[in-house]
């Protein structure tokens, strides 16, 4: 527990340097209008992320990570809509600005790596011609510049520049994600937002593929929004982590931190539902229950049902985000006044012992 | 691991699955499976894990009789399945080794109660039962796998279940037919992290106390060593190693199996990214020449491994690779 890692970033939320943040997104508030009312899909998300971050953000499906992201690029459709918050990128709030205005924004400044590339590419379109079609909705018009610019994108991910003529269809499922990350950086945006870029792929592919996302990142400079449902994933790529869980933000924290010593009792049975491949082989439980459903508007915390250290405050008061030294947890074995610091320590320990 | 007899549950001998592709004028054929001899013990979950590609639902689905093998035998205790003729043979064979699919979501009629799946399935294999039987052995079946409580969950509709107790339908219907070894082909892929586990212990419990077998097929290293006795790992249609699950994660033999360890990703360990990292997937298997088939991505690779497909070979006792630098001594490594 004590090995340094040459990735780690231990710097706490907002403790930055001069640089201002790439993206500011407050208070950020979604709702699914259904038959039964509004759902709120995303409440009250507040985070800042800085040029050539890696920020991962983990949960279970449903928990609304991915219309988070959907949020944050302004390609929500109905019924789901923004009610509340803002995105600043670069400085100018996206949410309310017009299509024209996002259009020039998008894919320049800010490009989305979609979860499934075999249904975000063209099948009846080569992959060459699909980089075209992006350059040229974005005014390059010269045919050298989009050729050379496709041909070194493609370069950069590892994929021989003979396969612009390729169909997705010829390229498999590791070179069509990686010609996917090519098309996102097409013109070195400042932001790439990735839903779950890896999961249809085996491991070793997955592990490359994170691997070269990190080495171009280092490259680049542009800040990643990675989204996952696979917690050990990110384990060794993001500074930050944020887990959510129905909605909310519940614990966020440097990468590390959150690993080594989760605080928020979901961390922790996340971090516990993961079977190792070394070390001893212990009986997990995972989490009992499921995720709860959001249209049930219920008091107190949402995860008090699944909980293992519940208390009777729990399912009367909603928690807030507490400050629990390098992180923030939405838990109230935290709140002021409550012995947090007992809980923490507690919890550091249990963890430590069972590594 | 066996009876006391030496005949295991399901034994497959140099089992083979050739695909023929292209158009008449450019016939090729795509070796699926090719060459694989493995046995399944009484009271055992073996996994078969291996990436995209390598055959692993290729085998499940010749196990279940959905295929026909180019060439090669699966014995089910001790009897040939290519003897299997008639409709009753093989309506027996298929209630003592269901198979579970992988998407719970697909595998579930959502205009049913979800008894109808396992009612039907009863009535059609298990016909000597009454009706008040035939609920009673799904209540028990449904208790088994931790649907409780069972009367009330049986009732429901597909879409009034979560995934995870879809999964948990899924094998109550395969248990209720009282099988020998259930086919399970990546059944918690599509299940949320937090709910995983549970599905895995249900295979445990179905073990110990049921004294089924499974077949966990699986990409997720981690979890066949949580819940599996051996490991097979396979790589292009062949096998690469197998053992005992510990033996073999603890020792890995083949350089696969060491790549495949390597790329895990583990929270609590060191990242190490080395150079030979590698960026290669398991190749489409088309026409292939003799040779081993991880070659090319093969750091430690000799002359003979271009021109001799490797055998699987016994290193130590239970424990075969299908290599020709593997050792016993497990001094070949090729990726940490």
């Amino acid at each position: 527990m004590s090995s340094v890692r040459a990735d780690a970033d231990p710097q706490p939320p907002g403790a930055r340097g001069q640089a201002g943040p790439v993206l500011a997104v407050r208070d950020l508030s979604v709702a699914y209008a259904m038959d039964r009312g509004a759902v709120l899909a995303v409440d009250r998300v507040s985070f800042e992320l800085y040029p050539g971050e890696f920020l991962g953000i983990v949960g279970e499906s449903g928990c609304g990570k991915s219309t988070l992201l959907f949020a944050i690029a302004q390609l929500l459709a109905s019924p789901a809509a923004v009610i509340g918050g803002s995105v600043d990128f670069k400085g100018v709030n996206l949410v309310g600005m017009t299509d024209s205005r996002l259009t020039a924004v998008r894919w320049r400044d800010m490009s989305v790596v979609m979860q499934s590339a075999m249904n975000a590419l063209n099948p009846v379109k080569s992959i060459g011609s699909q980089f075209k079609d992006a350059m040229k909705a974005h005014g390059v018009t010269s045919a050298d510049e989009i050729a050379g610019r496709s041909a070194e994108v493609l370069r950069m991910v590892g994929i021989d520049p003979v396969h612009l003529k390729s169909f997705p269809h010829q390229l498999s499922g590791g070179m069509r994600q990686r010609s996917m990350i090519a098309m996102a950086l097409l013109f070195t945006p400042d932001l790439v937002i990735m839903d779950e870029p890896t999961s249809a792929l085996d491991v070793v592919a997955q592990r490359s593929l994170m691997v070269q996302i990190k080495n171009l990142q280092a490259e680049l400079g542009f800040a990643v929004i990675f989204v996952t449902h696979d917690m050990s994933l990110v384990s060794h790529f993001s500074q930050r982590l944020m887990v959510m869980y129905a909605g909310q933000v519940a614990e966020w924290g440097a990468t590390r931190s959150v690993f080594d010593t989760p605080r928020h009792p979901y961390s922790i049975g996340l971090m516990d539902a993961f079977p190792s491949i070394k070390g001893e082989r212990v009986p997990l439980t995972g989490i009992p229950g499921r995720p709860p459903d959001l249209s049930r508007r219920q008091q107190g915390c949402w995860f008090a049902p699944r909980c293992p250290q519940v208390m009777a405050v729990c399912t009367e008061t909603n928690p807030d985000l507490y400050p629990v030294r390098d992180a923030l947890v939405r838990c109230l074995l935290y709140a002021a006044g409550a012995d947090g610091a007992g809980a923490d320590r507690a919890g550091a320990d249990g963890k430590a012992g069972g590594d | 691991m066996t009876d006391t007899t030496d005949e295991p549950l399901l034994r497959t001998d140099r089992l083979t699955r050739h695909f023929k592709i292209g158009s008449a004028l450019s016939r090729r054929t795509l070796h699926a499976v090719d060459d694989v001899s493995l046995a399944i013990g009484a009271r055992e979950i073996v996994a078969l894990a291996g990436e995209s590609g390598s055959g692993k639902t290729t085998i499940a689905r010749l196990l279940a009789k959905l295929y026909q093998p180019t060439s090669g035998e699966i014995y089910f205790a001790g009897r040939p399945l290519s003897s299997i003729r008639s409709r009753t043979d093989l309506l027996r064979y298929r209630g003592e080794v269901p198979v579970v699919f992988q998407d719970p979501f697909s595998a579930t009629n959502p205009v049913f109660r979800a008894s109808h799946g396992i009612l039907r399935a009863l009535t059609l294999h298990r016909p000597e039962l009454s009706r008040q039987q035939r609920y009673d052995e799904a209540q028990r079946a449904f208790e088994a796998v931790g649907l409780a409580p069972a009367a009330e969950i049986m009732q429901r509709y597909p879409h009034e279940l979560s995934g995870g107790q879809r999964q948990r339908v899924g094998f109550a219907q395969a248990l209720a037919m009282r099988p020998k070894l259930i086919l399970a082909d990546e059944p918690v892929s599509m299940l949320d992290v937090s709910i995983r586990i549970g599905l895995l212990n249900v295979m445990a419990d179905l073990r110990d106390k049921q004294g089924v077998s499974v077949l966990y097929i699986t990409h997720d290293i981690a979890s066949a060593r949580y819940v599996a006795d051996r490991l097979i790992v396979m790589y292009a249609g062949h096998i690469a190693e197998a053992g005992p699950v510990e033996e073999v994660l603890a020792r890995p033999r083949h350089p696969y199996t060491q790549l495949l360890l390597s790329a895990v990703p583990d929270p609590r360990a060191e990242l190490h990214v080395t150079e030979e990292t590698d960026k290669g997937e398991p190749p489409r298997v088309i026409d292939p020449t003799p040779g081993c088939r991880f070659r090319w991505r093969c750091p430690l690779a000799i002359d003979e491994c271009h021109s001799v497909t490797p055998p699987l070979r016994e290193l130590v006792p239970g424990h075969s690779a299908a290599c020709h630098v593997a050792r016993a001594d497990a001094a070949t490594v090729a990726f940490r």
